[in-house]
């Protein structure tokens, strides 16, 4: 809603833009960003912002940035892509997985504009992907909720079943069990990326159904928040929250988009750009944990450490084979690992997973 | 399903559904005389932010519920002097009112975000609140959830039973014929679209204080929009609005719950049912469309013009 003033207000500054007369040679470099939720989420959108704001601080006034939050998934956002490209922008970062095809869409009308797009799997000529490894964190705290839970039931607030968050799932449950095999883990759909109510609801009902640490795939520290109330574990999403949950959280999975938006903004100036796919980990540093909770035992800290070092090394893959799915076929052989087009477009649950994925 | 679980669906129920009752009971009186506030989302937001900061500020609770419903009276009277002292448009100036206190209280609240703030605890009765199952569900709320109660029945009688609601509801049905009684239209107008307004500011209060005790932006995640179809679901009625709110809040925890279970309902449909379980149940016992003619106002949205 609130979008709609600031997008009166970026056309208005683009049509002044465009008066003045097009790019000249010392122009600063023009990027736009889009988000599907609003910058003070305090998650998933907000890191991006840092991300936004870590290019303003690199570049100085070799660059101007400008960004439009809490865009919906769908004709909206094409509009507002549409905008960007149509307004003298160099580059464009759309932010969510439901922003892939009005994306392409608005890129094959502006070939000279170059497009990024987050999480998705489509490229074009000007149009370049780029994700990072959730799944490979999702891993480690998969680890440390398996030795921290008592009553080996660990609760899942999850969004939308898309493969980013079933792969995330997945992962979790496959570190869960790879140090208590007997855990399992109970998902709940909120079907929304961004409702602290509906988190926090969630959140409830896994901890009223014996769930004594928290996992969440949502942007809104509310889960986090119950957990300190309650007295349980749990985990941040996107950023650390451990704000919330002094106690309660145990470590938080952390993107950080800041070095890769900086290369990426350095590439378009340098004329290298090109539409790949980008998709670092752990290794690459786009996805990092937060501090670990002081509460956590020593010998805790040390086997997540030992995960999380195997997983940069190369030397653990979360999806190692044998792996089976949810009816026990074996979908990749001991030897082999799941190759990443199959993590991009998951749809399946591992085995060990609780109920139903929704499709 | 045992006895504990059962008590726990009920809490969150009440939780669930405070929000909703209280901003939907301030709406169903602002639309008995007359008028049509579409910014309810807009006025929940700016109270939600405005209790989180004077909360944050003071340590004092109550004041930042009074900041809250101050707020939304605020942006209550803003509406008010669009429509009914410049007669614009009621939909159109309820709209933007949203669109308003969205980016309002986004732009107030922004050195918020991530300020953690400890919730209103709820009142422990001993002995009553350790009742299995009733215990939760009636006496261990926070106060809220009972000022919610006491609101709705106080709507109820006002506006059945006392003199003044009377008129109010004349007001809402026909405003020429109470302006040729005598009745100043435009300022019993006011005093009820303030009303509203109190109530989403408190209903925002509920959210930011209580219910998710922080500020995040957008915080009210569509709920003014569900308040809102409560009213003309529940046909004007104070208590069918009460049951409706209760019906979703727990039929959302529910849900929740038998996914929970690892139920085999796809989990978009389960999030569905809310809506469809209030709608259907609100439809069924609002069913003699005649009563319904009855209880809408007849005026709602219509401008009043005293001179014509």
């Amino acid at each position: 809603m609130r979008t709609s003033i600031i997008r009166m207000l970026v056309g208005a500054a683009l049509a002044a833009g465009l008066a003045t007369g097009g790019a000249q040679a010392d122009e600063p470099t023009k990027v736009g960003f889009i988000y599907v939720g609003p910058v003070g989420d305090f998650g998933w959108s907000h890191q991006h912002d840092q991300g936004r704001q870590a290019l303003e601080k690199a570049f100085g006034d070799k660059v101007k940035t400008s960004f439009v939050e809490s865009v919906q998934e769908g004709a909206d956002a094409e509009r507002v892509v549409r905008q960007f490209a149509a307004g003298g922008y160099d580059l464009v970062f759309t932010t969510s997985f439901g922003f892939m095809n009005p994306t392409l869409k608005v890129a094959q009308q502006f070939p000279k504009v170059k497009f990024e797009h987050a999480t998705g799997y489509k490229r074009s000529a000007n149009v370049a992907t780029y994700a990072a490894r959730f799944y490979e964190g999702r891993y480690v705290i998969g680890v440390i909720a398996g030795l921290t839970t008592k009553s080996k039931v660990v609760g899942y607030v999850a969004s939308f079943p898309i493969p980013e968050v079933v792969s995330g799932i997945n992962a979790f449950a496959r570190g869960l069990h790879s140090v208590n095999p007997e855990a399992q883990v109970k998902v709940i759909w909120v079907n929304s990326w961004y409702d602290p109510g509906k988190e926090r609801e969630a959140a409830e009902t896994l901890i009223a159904q014996g769930a004594d640490v928290l996992s969440q795939h949502t942007d809104s520290p509310a889960p986090v928040q119950v957990a300190e109330e309650k007295g349980i574990f749990a985990f941040g999403q996107a950023s650390d929250m451990s704000r919330f949950g002094p106690h309660a959280q145990l470590t938080a999975i952390v993107d950080n988009w800041n070095e890769y938006y900086i290369d990426r903004v350095k590439a378009v100036m340098d004329g290298t750009w090109k539409a790949e796919d980008t998709w670092g980990g752990l290794a690459a540093g786009m996805v990092h944990l937060a501090p670990y909770n002081a509460a956590l035992p020593a010998d805790v800290v040390e086997k997540a450490e030992a995960v999380r070092k195997a997983i940069v090394d190369g030397s653990l893959h979360p999806f190692a084979g044998p792996l089976k799915n949810q009816a026990g076929q074996e979908i990749v052989p001991a030897g082999q690992v799941l190759a990443d087009d199959k993590i991009l477009s998951m749809d399946w649950y591992i085995e060990g997973v609780q109920g139903q994925l929704p499709k | 399903m045992d006895v504990e679980t059962l008590g726990a669906i009920g809490g969150a129920m009440s939780r669930a559904a405070t929000p909703l009752a209280l901003a939907a009971v301030g709406e169903l009186v602002t639309e008995k005389a007359g008028v049509l506030n579409l910014g309810v989302e807009g006025m929940m937001l700016a109270g939600a932010v405005a209790a989180f900061a004077v909360t944050v500020a003071t340590g004092n609770p109550l004041l930042g519920i009074l900041a809250a419903m101050a707020a939304g009276m605020l942006l209550a009277l803003l509406f008010g002097v669009l429509t009914l002292s410049l007669m614009a448009n009621q939909v159109a100036t309820g709209l933007a009112l949203t669109i308003f206190g969205i980016g309002l209280s986004a732009f107030v609240g922004r050195d918020f975000v991530g300020t953690p703030l400890t919730a209103l605890a709820p009142i422990h009765l001993p002995v009553l609140s350790d009742i299995p199952l009733i215990g939760p569900l009636i006496f261990g709320q926070d106060p809220l959830v009972y000022v919610t109660f006491v609101l709705v029945g106080g709507v109820s009688w006002f506006l059945m039973r006392s003199r003044a609601g009377l008129i109010v509801r004349a007001v809402g049905e026909n405003h020429d014929a109470a302006h040729a009684l005598g009745y100043d239209v435009i300022a019993i107008r006011y005093r009820a679209v303030l009303f509203g307004g109190a109530m989403g500011g408190l209903a925002g209060a509920y959210l930011s204080l209580v219910y998710t005790p922080m500020w995040v932006e957008n915080m009210t995640a569509g709920r003014g929009w569900i308040a809102l179809a409560l009213v003309v679901f529940a046909t004007w009625k104070p208590w069918r609005v009460l049951v409706g709110a209760y019906l979703f809040g727990g039929v959302t925890i529910v849900q929740l719950h038998i996914q929970g279970m690892g139920g085999a309902i796809p989990s978009q449909l389960l999030s569905m049912l809310p809506y469809l379980a209030t709608i259907g149940v609100l439809v069924l016992i609002s069913r003699d469309a005649l009563r319904i003619r009855l209880n809408a106002p007849a005026c709602i949205g219509k401008v009043f013009h005293p001179e014509s």
